[in-house]
């Protein structure tokens, strides 16, 4: 960074005050000495109002998350790697490849300071082992009482380097379905990492990003056919969104469903059902039968791919019926995994 | 998962549907009611009605706590969260059922301070964490649930907690229960009895429905295969002419039940003249309140409760969905003006309600039902 003879900056606060987000000396001091010192690179370096990215070329993808979960540290991850994968992964999955971050942080007054270098760490290297830099940012401070404790909003960019169509409307009857690795992981780690439960577990959050996985598949070519990240809703959720925007039905096997022992029981004593839990560093995808194996062997040449299964088919739905997801049990039953009606799960990501 | 899996071995399951369809062979139509809530959970999200004969029809009855409890209660609840520095504690369920001002959770969107506990206890030591309130636990459910309000009751007492309080709405199992056998046109020939609150009451607590309404019951745990036995079980009473009560969850379920449970409940609570139930009527000493020596934790005592009936809607017909008469796509509103996210009676509210499983998880089977033959 070139000097231009102003002082170093420097923080000697140990915890965020309203003067942080004041915009003077104290507000540039957090920027420089904090976000500038973890996340630096020739493009955020400058400081300007917006920064200028050059040298891209083709079809771009633009996507943006705000981050609020509590606690903001937990097993496997905390909020800084979260809303850097998150927001890769929203990139990867409609075959992006991600480039450029923004990151925009609100602060509670009295944060202390240490916390967030840490966090902001944490959020740079996540960055570094996605191939991804963070561009721009911006820090508010708001009145104790009025935040809980950081908020993060990260947007992101990247771009295709090619001209599939990954949409809904690219799924067919027959398609297999595959899955990238365990359920419910995340979710069930961060609501036990809030302690409220009474139990203790080793469950750890998947969060990672999925960008490698998604390119190994973007290869397949028209054979992919659609990804997406099963997080905040679970599996249950994501396939219920292509069920509507497809029309076809889309029956998955329960006893292929992978689901790790300590987070089976964890949601077998609190009621929850794994399908409906986050994960944050799975990857879903559509491919057409001839291809499925090509794409397992894919994903599992990545360690966050290791586990990859396929789960189900996608099925044509009679003129008189309606498309829905369906289970097939384990005990050789069948049942609908219809859309969660909103229950008040806490705050997972 | 140990204790889970071998509960849910297939081949298990496929024994026991093997033996149900031979005995049916013997018995023609059985219709069995399963009274708890759980069961009925357990039974759509296990598929479970694919493994059996079309000569088992399960009829879903009305244990579900949280569906039960009338829409005047919600209300009463929503008062004494809106009481100035007051904290009401209760079940995540408990936040979405409607009242007649809305649910919990739009009370708690409003300014109200509801937050969700996973027992009574954790109620309490929500109330000696925050001194400067007063937290009032909003108790529901049968004799499952009563035994663990009884002794944070007890402990309340113990600790001389002065800023703690349960708002008591205790049910009882048996009342509701009669009322169903009652009901001219009943459809049900056997039950499946509730397999927690036997584990309180005791199976025995059940051999006035086969010796006054001649009906067989067998108490039954919550998973598949224990589900399945259960059925084989009554199925089989009903093929070898015996009407009796048999106790499937021997693991955990007694015939006297659990006396230090029964104790505890005796000790604090009492039972009330009449209590409402949500699309069943008011029915006469079917519920809990808390006992005089208890008073000074007692919500009903300490706030100004509005009490108010609220009549169900019209349109539903909750009532002969848990008799068996009707079953709950053939409710005129079903799916229409009372889904799972706006339901309007009892069976939509929660998950364990018959029409909200059945809308959330059996849909597609119904098109199976309903085809004609040979289509």
């Amino acid at each position: 960074m070139p000097d231009r003879g102003r002082r170093r900056a420097a923080i000697r606060d140990e915890l965020v005050t309203l003067s942080h987000g004041a915009g003077g000396k104290a507000t540039r001091d957090l920027v420089e000495a904090l976000f500038v010192h973890e996340l630096g690179n020739d493009a955020l370096a400058p400081l300007g109002d917006s920064a200028v990215l050059a040298g891209i070329e083709g079809r771009l993808a633009l996507t943006t998350d705000a981050y609020v979960v509590r606690p903001l540290s937990f097993p496997g991850g905390d909020i800084g790697e979260l809303a850097v994968n998150g927001t890769v992964n929203d990139l990867a999955v409609v075959g992006a490849r991600p480039l450029w971050l923004t990151a925009g942080f609100v602060l509670e007054e009295g944060f202390p300071i240490s916390e967030l270098r840490g966090l902001v760490g944490t959020m740079a290297a996540a960055a570094r082992a996605a191939g991804v830099a963070v561009a721009a940012g911006d820090t508010k401070v708001v009145e104790r009482g009025r935040a809980d404790g950081l908020y993060v909003t990260t947007a992101g960019v990247g771009v295709l380097d090619h001209g599939l169509a990954l949409t809904p409307a690219a799924v067919q009857p027959g398609d297999r379905v595959l899955l990238s690795g365990t359920l419910a992981d995340h979710g069930m780690a961060v609501m036990l990492a809030r302690g409220e439960l009474a139990l203790e577990s080793e469950i750890e959050s998947d969060t990672a990003p999925v960008h490698e996985l998604a390119a190994s598949l973007v290869r397949l070519g028209d054979e992919l056919r659609w990804m997406r990240d099963p997080t905040r809703g679970g599996l249950a959720t994501a396939l219920n969104e292509l069920v509507a925007a497809s029309g076809l039905t889309v029956r998955i096997d329960e006893a292929a469903l992978p689901v790790r022992p300590a987070v089976a029981a964890a949601c077998e004593i609190l009621g929850i059902d794994p399908l409906y839990v986050a994960n944050e560093g799975k990857l879903i995808a559509v491919v057409a039968p001839g291809a499925e194996e090509r794409a397992l062997a894919a994903l599992r040449t990545h360690a966050t791919g290791s586990e990859s299964v396929a789960i189900g088919t996608v099925e044509a739905v009679g003129a008189d019926d309606e498309p829905f997801v369906l289970l097939d049990t384990a005990l050789g039953g069948a049942r609908i995994v219809d859309l969660m009606v909103g229950d008040p799960l806490p705050r997972i990501c | 998962m140990r204790f889970v899996d071998e509960y849910r071995d297939p081949a298990v399951a496929r024994a026991l549907s093997a033996e149900i369809h031979a005995l049916v062979a013997d018995t023609g139509t059985v219709r069995i009611m399963e009274v708890c809530g759980g069961h009925t959970h357990a039974i759509y999200r296990h598929g479970l009605e694919d493994l059996l004969p079309p000569e088992i029809e399960l009829v879903h009855g009305p244990g579900c706590p949280v569906c039960v409890i009338p829409m005047g209660r919600v209300d009463d609840a929503i008062a004494i969260a809106e009481t100035g520095g007051v904290t009401l504690a209760t079940f995540g369920d408990m936040m979405r059922v409607p009242g007649g001002r809305g649910s919990l959770l739009e009370a708690k969107a409003r300014g109200a301070d509801v937050r969700m506990v996973y027992s009574p206890l954790d109620a309490l030591a929500l109330a000696r964490r925050e001194p400067d309130r007063h937290v009032c636990f909003f108790a529901i459910g049968f004799e499952t649930t009563a035994p663990a309000t009884a002794i944070t009751l007890r402990r309340a007492r113990e600790e001389g907690a002065a800023n703690f309080s349960v708002f008591c709405n205790h049910v009882l199992i048996e009342p509701p229960l009669r009322a169903i056998l009652e009901t001219p046109g009943l459809r049900v020939d056997a039950f499946v009895g509730p397999g927690h609150v036997s584990s309180v009451i005791g199976s025995d607590r059940y051999s006035f429905i086969p010796e006054e309404y001649g009906r067989p019951v067998v108490v039954s745990a919550f998973e598949p295969v224990d589900l399945l036995q259960a059925i084989a079980m009554l199925v089989r009473q009903r093929a070898e002419g015996r009407c009796e009560v048999e106790n499937q969850y021997t693991r955990v379920v007694r015939p006297d039940g659990n006396p230090r449970a029964l104790e505890a409940i005796a000790e604090t609570m009492e039972e009330r003249d009449d209590f409402e139930w949500r699309g069943v009527g008011v029915l006469p000493r079917s519920a809990l309140r808390v006992r005089e020596p208890f008073a000074r934790w007692d919500a009903e005592r300490l706030f100004t409760i509005p009490g108010a009936r609220i009549e169900d809607p019209k349109a539903c017909r909750c009532g002969e969905v848990l008799t068996g008469q009707i079953k709950p796509w053939e409710c005129g509103v079903f799916g229409t003006a009372c889904t799972p996210e706006q339901p309007l009676g009892t069976c939509m509210v929660s998950s364990e309600g018959a029409c909200a499983a059945y809308f959330s998880y059996g849909r597609a089977r119904r098109r199976r039902e309903e085809a004609p033959v040979g289509a």
